[in-house]
C-alpha cells in the first residue's frame, strides 16, 4: 500500500499519460506487466533453486509480444545482474571459489559467444523450437536430478591438483569447517563448454546445469557449487551480453524493468525462504517451465501464435 | 589440505569481491538513473516511447534498419539520448568481470602463479574482443 502514492505519481506523469489514451496498446503496459511478472518470478526462483534467466526467457518469449532476440538479450542481462548482485557476499563467505570458477568460466565465456552468434544468426522459429526442447530437457533434469550436500571425493585429479582447486568453507548450520576437493575436472571443463554455449544461444543463464555438474560430477559441496555457479555466470553471461549489446539485441525498455523486477522479487524470495515450502515451490516452477517449454515449442512450430 | 592451504587464496577472493561489489553498484545506479531519465523524458529518446510497440517485435537486425539506431559502440557518442544512455549501465554491468580480473592479476603475478595469470589474460582478451565488436566483424 505504501507504493500506491508513488505508483499514482509515476503513471500520472506526462510521459505515461501521453500513451494512456491508446488503451491496451499504450507503450508502458507491457514493460509494466514485465516488471510485475519478473517480480513474481524472482520470488519463486530463489526457493526453487533456479536462476531467473531460465524462467524468464521461455515465459516472456512465449507470452509477451517482444521478439525473441530482445527477450534473450534481456534474459542474459537478468542472469548477469542476479549473479553480480550475489557475487561479493558469496566470495566473502567462501561459498563461491574463484580458483574453481576461473578455468570453468573461461571455457563457458568462449562458448557463450559462439552460442550468442548462432542464436542471432538463426531464424527465430528455429531458436524457439530448440529453446522449447531444451526447457523440456531442463524440466526432466530438475525432476530427476538428486543433490549431494557433501559428495565423497576420494582423491583429487591431477588437473585440479595442478590448478590448486580445493577449499574450506564454514557451514553456517553445523558450524563446522568443511574441506573439499574436486575430481573429473577435464570432463567438467568440457561440459562447461556445452553449458556456456546453451546459455549464450538461449539467454537463459545456466545455474540449472552448472550446479549438477559441479556438485554431482566434480564433487563440490552443494552450497559451494551453487555459489561458484553464480560466480561463473558473472563472466559467462557477460561475454554473451556484450555480443547481444553490440548487435542491437538489447532494448532497455525490456531489459531494465525485467532486471529490477527480478532483483526485488529475489530479495523477497530470499526472505521468504523460511516460510515457503521449497519443495512445493520447486514443483510449481517445474510445472511453469513445462508449460512455457511446450508454449515455446508450439510457437516455434507455428502451431500457436 | 588444511585451513592454512585454503587461506592462501583469501587475498584474491576478497579483492575480487570488493571490485565486484563497487563495479556492480556503479552499474546498477547508472542503469536505474539513466532509465528513469529515459522514461520520464528528462533525456529525449531517439525512438519515441509510443513507437516502441511497433518495433519491439522485429528481429534485432531489422529493428536497427527500421529505426536507424546505432550498432556497436556508436551509442557512446549519443549519451544525450535517453534510450542510448541506458546502455551505459548495461555496459558497466557487462564490464564488471573485466575490472575484477584486472584487479587480481597483480596478486597472481606477485605469487608467480603463471597458470592463473595466463587464464586472466586469456579471459580479458575474450571479454574485450566480445565488447569491442571484433567478433561481430566490425573494427
Amino acid at each position: 500500500m505504501r507504493c500506491l502514492p508513488l505508483t499514482l505519481f509515476f503513471f500520472s506523469h506526462p510521459a505515461f499519460a501521453a500513451g494512456a489514451g491508446a488503451g491496451a496498446s499504450a507503450w508502458w503496459v507491457w514493460p509494466l506487466a514485465l516488471f510485475v511478472v519478473c517480480f513474481f518470478l524472482g520470488i519463486v526462483a530463489v526457493p526453487a533453486g533456479v536462476g531467473g534467466g531460465v524462467l524468464f526467457v521461455p515465459i516472456v518469449g512465449s507470452f509477451f509480444p517482444f521478439h525473441l532476440d530482445f527477450v534473450r538479450g534481456a534474459g542474459l542481462l537478468v542472469a548477469l545482474a542476479s549473479s553480480l548482485a550475489a557475487g561479493p557476499s558469496l566470495l566473502k563467505a567462501g561459498l563461491a571459489n574463484l580458483r574453481l570458477a576461473m578455468p570453468l568460466a573461461f571455457g563457458a565465456s568462449v562458448s557463450a559467444i559462439g552460442g550468442a552468434m548462432l542464436g542471432l544468426a538463426l531464424p527465430a522459429n528455429v531458436v524457439q523450437v530448440a529453446l522449447g526442447l531444451t526447457i523440456l530437457g531442463i524440466v526432466v533434469l530438475m525432476a530427476v536430478a538428486r543433490k549431494s550436500e557433501y559428495p565423497h571425493v576420494p582423491a583429487s585429479d591431477s588437473l585440479s591438483g595442478m590448478l590448486g582447486i580445493h577449499g574450506i568453507f564454514r557451514d553456517a548450520i553445523s558450524g563446522e569447517d568443511v574441506n573439499w576437493q574436486v575430481h573429473r575436472t577435464p570432463l567438467g571443463m568440457a561440459l562447461f563448454l556445452v553449458i556456456g554455449f546453451l546459455g549464450g544461444l538461449f539467454g537463459v543463464g545456466a545455474g540449472w546445469a552448472n550446479v549438477p555438474v559441479l556438485n554431482l560430477l566434480m564433487g563440490v559441496p552443494l552450497k559451494v557449487a551453487a555459489g561458484t555457479s553464480s560466480l561463473i555466470l558473472t563472466t559467462a553471461s557477460s561475454s554473451a551480453t556484450w555480443y547481444y549489446l553490440d548487435n542491437g539485441a538489447i532494448l532497455p525498455i525490456i531489459a531494465v524493468p525485467s532486471v529490477v523486477g527480478m532483483m526485488i522479487g529475489a530479495r523477497i524470495g530470499a526472505h521468504l525462504l523460511s516460510v515457503l515450502n521449497a519443495s512445493v515451490i520447486r514443483r510449481m516452477v517445474i510445472a511453469m517451465l513445462f508449460v512455457s517449454g511446450v508454449g515455446a515449442l508450439l510457437k516455434g512450430l507455428g502451431i500457436w501464435a | 589440505m588444511g585451513l592454512k592451504d585454503a587461506g592462501q587464496y583469501d587475498e584474491e577472493q576478497l579483492r575480487y569481491a570488493a571490485w565486484l561489489h563497487w563495479s556492480t553498484l556503479l552499474g546498477f545506479l547508472t542503469l536505474i538513473g539513466t532509465f528513469v531519465a529515459y522514461v520520464f523524458g528528462i533525456l529525449p529518446a531517439r525512438i519515441p516511447l509510443e513507437r516502441l510497440p511497433q518495433v519491439w517485435n522485429l528481429p534485432a537486425d531489422e529493428y536497427l534498419k527500421v529505426t536507424g539506431m546505432p550498432k556497436g559502440w556508436a551509442w557512446i557518442g549519443m549519451l544525450g539520448s535517453g534510450d542510448l544512455a541506458s546502455f551505459l549501465g548495461i555496459a558497466i554491468l557487462s564490464g564488471c568481470s573485466i575490472f575484477c580480473i584486472l584487479a587480481v592479476m597483480s596478486v597472481y603475478a606477485r605469487r608467480r602463479d603463471w597458470i592463473y595469470l595466463v587464464l586472466c589474460v586469456l579471459e580479458i582478451v575474450i571479454l574485450v574482443s566480445a565488447a569491442s565488436g571484433l567478433l561481430s566483424g566490425r573494427h
